[in-house]
């Protein structure tokens, strides 16, 4: 099956996915996003800027921002949730970007490593504490951290070092740059 | 990951209409994305159930307390009501995953979670026998390397554990999940998922043309699969008291070797009621009601509490690697009834 099936002939060809059109499979104007589609479109807001996507239904959110829009800052790790080199906000919450369709992105705030510093380029406080605390070796997993880091003092649990990693775990660093890190977070805590 | 058809629910009713053949629900993804990648499951259609509005809702209603399946790891766990009174649930679901994760994984998928066992979770073709992902391959933990698997309600075609923590917590609580299918039924959380012995009986007593999953191995609930949960129900009983610990091998971010949930009421430093379930150790939360019903007017000590762990060993079944299990889950089960009474 190709991915430029429309909608009609995709509801004739397969016999398994009949059942799924959420309204009436004639209805002229059937909602957005209301009948099974192997291609989808999507709207969201990433960095402050709208994006529209026409995408295989399968696409992550961590692949698009990748592979179509350049954003290669957010990392690919392992690909199922473990590391957090792919974290990212969605509406202001972090998340794994590996873990999540662009389909579920629909109508959603995105911010990657590249949207954390202000406009004017100035860093966040968190990633000039990572410079200032050499909170990291390679830097693979950084963008993650710094992202994990800025939502991890956002929801008020960078208020000691033993709950900063706690709240960090979700972040794993091969080069072993916890103790680093953790004072960073510590350190863009107490100036936030 | 083979691609698949999309679409988005707004409502539970749209939801459990659209479930047909090659259909699965989405909520947060984070476990059904994995199955995908690894070819544990191939749905054809994904329905988005992600998007219903007013299912992550967390309210008390007279005695209950109410947790919409949609509610994230996260809200559950910080939330003011469930601290309050299912402190158990909050520290399961805290002590899942990680802070990323529980900011997308929901309370409904959480139990419908599949085991960790290594060998089911590997990417097909797989070069060993799984009946989970194979009926009839075998089970290659069985005679394998089995020092995570079960020591309680295993049977030979598969010695798989549940992993959930939250589960082992509403298992505790006597909780039920509201689940809506072709009619909307209470499913009690100790009922919830079925151990391999319970799954063997109820293979037999299915025959064929019953919603159940082709092979005994596969059966790992008792929700039906056209069936949708929409909530939790706590009992809430003022005065009792609960605790949640996690043994693992990293303090963070780590699956269960064993845990335990527990709720204790006193009564003049007795113990009127004792709830106690234990994670990791079957296929579902083992609630001890030997020791439950032992405990009843004992002091809440160490002595008296061990006592009552006795019958744990007498039921457990180790594997080759993994007899450890039993001492571990009886001295969390100790450690959780202490916290649960406030005793450190
Ligand atoms: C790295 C990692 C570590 C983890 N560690 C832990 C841990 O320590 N402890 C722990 O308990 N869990 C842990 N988890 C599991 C995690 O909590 C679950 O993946 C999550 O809760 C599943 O919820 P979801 O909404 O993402 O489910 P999905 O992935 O969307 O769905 C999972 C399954 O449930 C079905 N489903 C979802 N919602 C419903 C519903 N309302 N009604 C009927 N069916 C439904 C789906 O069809 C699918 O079959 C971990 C996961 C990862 C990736
Ligand atoms: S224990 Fe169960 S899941 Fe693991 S290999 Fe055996 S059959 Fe498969
Ligand atoms: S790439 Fe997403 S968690 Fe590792
Ligand atoms: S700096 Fe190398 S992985 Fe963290």
């Amino acid at each position: 099956m190709t991915d430029s099936l429309s909608r009609r002939e995709f509801l004739g060809a397969s016999g398994a996915a009949v059942g799924v059109a959420l309204t009436p499979a004639g209805a002229t104007a059937a909602p957005k996003g209301r009948t099974a589609e192997r291609m989808v479109d999507v709207t969201c807001n990433v960095n402050g800027r709208p994006v529209s996507a026409h995408v295989e239904a399968r696409t992550t959110l961590l692949d698009h921002l990748r592979e179509r829009m350049d954003l290669t800052g957010t990392k690919k790790g392992c690909n199922e949730g473990a590391c957090g080199a792919c974290t990212v906000l969605v509406d202001g919450k972090r998340m794994n970007a590996c873990l999540i369709l662009l389909a579920q992105c629909e109508g959603r705030a995105i911010t990657t490593v590249e949207g954390i510093a202000q406009p004017d380029g100035s860093l966040h406080p968190v990633q000039q504490a990572f410079i200032d605390h050499d909170a990291f070796q390679c830097g693979f997993c950084t963008p993650g951290q710094v992202v994990s880091a800025a939502a991890c003092i956002a929801e008020g649990h960078a208020t000691s070092e033993a709950s900063v990693r706690e709240w960090m775990s979700g972040n794993l660093c091969r080069c072993s740059a916890y103790p680093q890190i953790t004072a960073a977070v510590l350190a863009a805590a107490r100036r936030a | 990951m083979q691609n698949f058809s999309y679409v988005s629910a707004a409502r539970p009713e749209e939801a459990v209409k659209a479930l047909g053949r090659g259909c699965a629900f989405i909520a947060g993804g984070t476990e059904l994305l994995n199955w995908m990648r690894l070819g544990i499951a191939t749905p054809d259609t994904l329905i988005d159930i992600g998007g219903m509005e007013g299912h992550s809702r967390i309210e008390r209603t007279g005695d209950h307390l109410i947790i919409g399946a949609l509610a994230t790891l996260n809200e559950v766990g910080e939330h003011p009501l469930v601290r309050a009174h299912a402190t158990v649930l909050a520290d399961a679901c805290l002590k899942a995953a990680s802070p990323q994760i529980r900011n997308r994984a929901t309370l409904g998928g959480n139990v419908l979670q599949k085991t960790r066992c290594a060998y089911f979770r590997s990417e097909t073709p797989l070069p060993w026998g799984c009946n989970k992902r194979s009926p009839g391959s075998g089970c290659a933990a069985r005679d394998g390397l089995n020092e995570l698997h079960a020591v309680l309600g295993w049977a030979d075609h598969c010695v798989a554990t549940h992993p959930s923590d939250p589960a082992v917590a509403l298992a505790c609580l006597d909780a039920s999940a509201e689940v809506m299918g072709k009619r909307r039924r209470m499913l009690p959380m100790t009922d919830f998922h079925v151990s391999q012995v319970e799954a063997q009986a109820m293979f037999k007593a299915a025959g064929t043309g019953s919603l159940l999953p082709a092979h005994e191995a596969q059966i790992e609930t008792r929700l039906a699969r056209d069936e949708l949960i929409l909530a939790y129900h706590i009992p809430i009983h003022d005065g009792e008291r609960s605790a949640y610990l996690k043994v693992r091998e990293r303090e963070s971010y780590e699956y269960a070797l064993v845990s335990a949930a527990a709720t204790v009421a006193l009564d003049g430093g007795l113990i009127t009621r004792a709830r106690i379930a234990l994670g990791s150790v079957a296929q579902k939360p083992w609630r001890l009601v030997e020791t439950e019903a032992a405990l009843i007017g004992r002091r809440l000590v160490r002595e008296e509490i061990s006592a009552a762990l006795r019958t744990l060993f007498e039921q457990a079944r180790p594997l080759a690697h993994n007899e450890y299990k039993v001492q571990l889950a009886a001295n969390a089960a100790l450690r959780a009834v202490l916290a649960a009474g406030g005793v450190s």
